[in-house]
């Protein structure tokens, strides 16, 4: 891998990287591309994923977050732009790249007729130097099935087993393609943890996951990607902000009290139940401070119900995806 | 977590090792499938085999052991054609070949695997049937060493020809459930034309040219040459056993199918992400 290096000029270093060799960028994509037919899948993706980190990839199904995957996996060619995976392009990486990668797709794999040590046993013999088949099978928390046929496992259980086969090669970079849906909340938080311990070693890991909160959980950095784009890219805390939400105060209407009181307000919305008052403001102090001067210039006293609703992450990133599809509808297909 | 040498990953032996192993592993263990694939031949001859007598013109043959010529060569083609196709489109369809095609494997340990498998199968399928022949329809055995090499070869050929024809023939199958629907109406027409269970010189001048294509007929007629005395050689549309002709035929196949395989071979089915 002495290449390795000079391919990738002026990136920032992985902070908190305990991997000597991981001081560059694991994964570099400019200008990237994929068209099926007419439809634009990949539409000119960048992508910079620093060595050593948790990267979350967010984004609508049909965002084009598979497909960009798929080629950074060299399963899946493009169309056009570059690709840089560990200073490797993965169109023609060949074995000893592999072997540094660790892939768990999206969906569940199939091992019929064995039991899950001869699975994990026999994916670690493909590679040069795994971990320890128990030590993996016991990450995923499948001690207590090792025995068993992976036919008789639980969807959950095979989602773990198939995280299992994705690791035991110890790569240094890890694909994780929504990882944990379909599983139960504990067993969510194990896969959580089995992320964190590669993330521990230095390991990269580029995690396409729908849910912010994994993101939150997991990620230093994210991207969001909407009809083939990226649309933000920044320090997964920071996600959203581009397009923040606007806080919305609410209250119940008062006795004697109506809709026309706040008539002349601009940020009054008509957009409630009946007999709810409903400000969406981006000054919440000043609104607030207006709705109080009301309430005292009327003597109403306590306000039933008032509510100023923050927006969370999660509302920041819907309305960076609702802000996006109504800019461009012609590309949602 | 220095990058491991090319010399440290696991080469085709080591790793075709491990997928013979696994394959032969996972064939054993799942009765359901083995009985599957070896049952359908064997029916036949059972079944068949008891309603079919009476001597071919005068060649002095039974029809009986012109039959079970062909059931064997049905019985190589089940087992390397369409047990095989059906278990690569599985094997497609719920991402195995993409977990594998992830990993450092070279590509040719999973078909090194999966010809030992279909080698082992084909030899318990083919010494199966020939039990069954003996035992039940006083099937000769071959009477010389000649004989028992022209089986060995014609067997051997046979799998190789037919695998490689099922590895090709995956690509076109585009899912799982419909495995059997894309590979089992060949496989049956294939047996009705080359002559498995009608005396290949009684059928249809047209139907014997379109056989003729095919790798089935010509397999059916080396067992033939196995199992029946040379004076029926004269029943054949050219009168003789042709062996050269086999080899030839069936050597095409396999190249022809090599080639297919190298260019389209899909290790990803679209389905699966």
């Amino acid at each position: 891998m002495t290449t390795f290096p000079q391919l990738i000029p002026g990136l920032r270093p992985a902070s908190g990287s305990s991997d000597p060799a991981g001081t560059e960028a694991a994964i570099v994509v400019t200008d990237l591309h994929k068209r099926y037919g007419s439809f634009r899948a990949v539409d000119g993706v960048e992508l910079v994923i620093p060595a050593g980190q948790v990267f979350a990839l967010l984004g609508p199904n049909g965002a084009g977050k598979t497909t960009t995957v798929e080629i950074l996996q060299g399963f899946r060619s493009r169309d056009a732009g570059a690709v840089r995976v560990l200073g490797v392009d993965p169109a023609s990486g060949g074995r000893r790249w592999r072997a540094r990668i660790g892939v768990v797709p999206q969906s569940t794999g199939c091992y019929d007729d064995l039991t899950v040590r001869e699975v994990v046993q026999h994916f670690a013999s493909l590679y040069p130097a795994p971990l320890p088949a128990a030590q993996v099978i016991d990450m995923v928390g499948l001690s207590g099935k090792a025995r068993a046929r992976a036919a008789q496992l639980s969807g959950g259980q095979q989602r773990r087993l198939d995280v299992a086969v994705g690791v035991v090669g110890d790569p240094d970079l890890i694909f994780l393609d929504e990882p944990t849906t379909g599983l139960d909340p504990v067993a969510r938080r194990e896969a959580w943890d089995l992320v964190r311990f590669f993330a521990d070693r230095g390991t990269t890991t580029l995690l396409t996951t729908h849910y912010l909160e994994e993101a939150q959980a997991l990620a230093t950095e994210a991207a969001v990607i909407v009809a083939g784009r990226v649309i933000d890219h920044g320090p997964v805390h920071d996600i959203g902000h581009a397009a923040t939400a606007p806080t919305r105060i609410s209250f119940t209407l008062p006795a004697g009290a109506g809709r026309a009181d706040f008539a002349a307000w601009p940020d009054f919305s008509a957009d409630a139940p009946p007999g709810i008052a409903l400000f969406v403001t981006d000054r919440p102090t000043a609104t607030l401070g207006r709705i109080l001067d009301w309430s005292t210039r009327h003597r109403l006293g306590e306000l039933a119900d008032l509510q100023v609703h923050r927006p969370t992450l999660e509302d920041s990133y819907l309305s960076l995806l609702h802000a996006h599809a109504a800019s461009s509808p012609e590309e949602q297909r | 977590m220095t990058a491991p040498s090319v010399r440290s990953i696991p080469g085709v032996v080591a790793a075709g090792r491990a997928r013979a192993g696994v394959e032969l592993r996972a064939a054993f263990r799942n009765k359901q499938a083995l009985v599957f694939t070896m049952l359908f031949p064997v029916l036949m001859l059972v079944i068949l085999g008891s309603i079919f007598s009476g001597e071919i013109g005068d060649t002095g043959v039974d029809f009986k052991q012109v039959f079970i010529a062909g059931i064997v060569a049905a019985g190589v083609m089940s087992v390397a054609f369409s047990g095989l196709a059906i278990s690569i489109a599985l094997e497609r369809d719920r991402g195995l070949l993409r977990r594998l095609g992830a990993t450092p494997m070279p590509r040719s340990a999973y078909f090194v695997g999966k010809v030992v498998r279909v080698a082992v199968t084909v030899v318990l399928e083919t010494a199966v049937l020939l039990t069954l022949a003996v035992a039940l329809f006083h099937l000769p055995l071959p009477s010389d060493a000649g004989r028992w090499v022209t089986l060995a070869w014609v067997l051997v050929l046979g799998t190789v020809c037919c695998a490689l024809l099922a590895i090709a023939y995956s690509s076109l199958i585009p899912n799982a459930a419909a495995a059997a629907a894309i590979v089992t109406p060949p496989f049956i027409a294939l047996q009705f034309i080359s002559g498995v269970f009608f005396p290949f010189g009684q059928l249809p001048h047209w139907m014997q040219t379109v056989a003729s294509f095919f790798p089935l007929s010509w397999m059916a007629k080396g067992f033939r040459s196995v199992f029946l005395p040379d004076s029926f050689a004269r029943t054949e549309p050219t009168g003789l056993w042709e062996h050269g002709h086999i080899a030839l035929v069936l050597g095409l196949w396999t190249v022809a199918m090599l080639v297919v395989t190298l260019l389209t071979f899909r290790w990803k089915s679209s389905r699966v992400r």
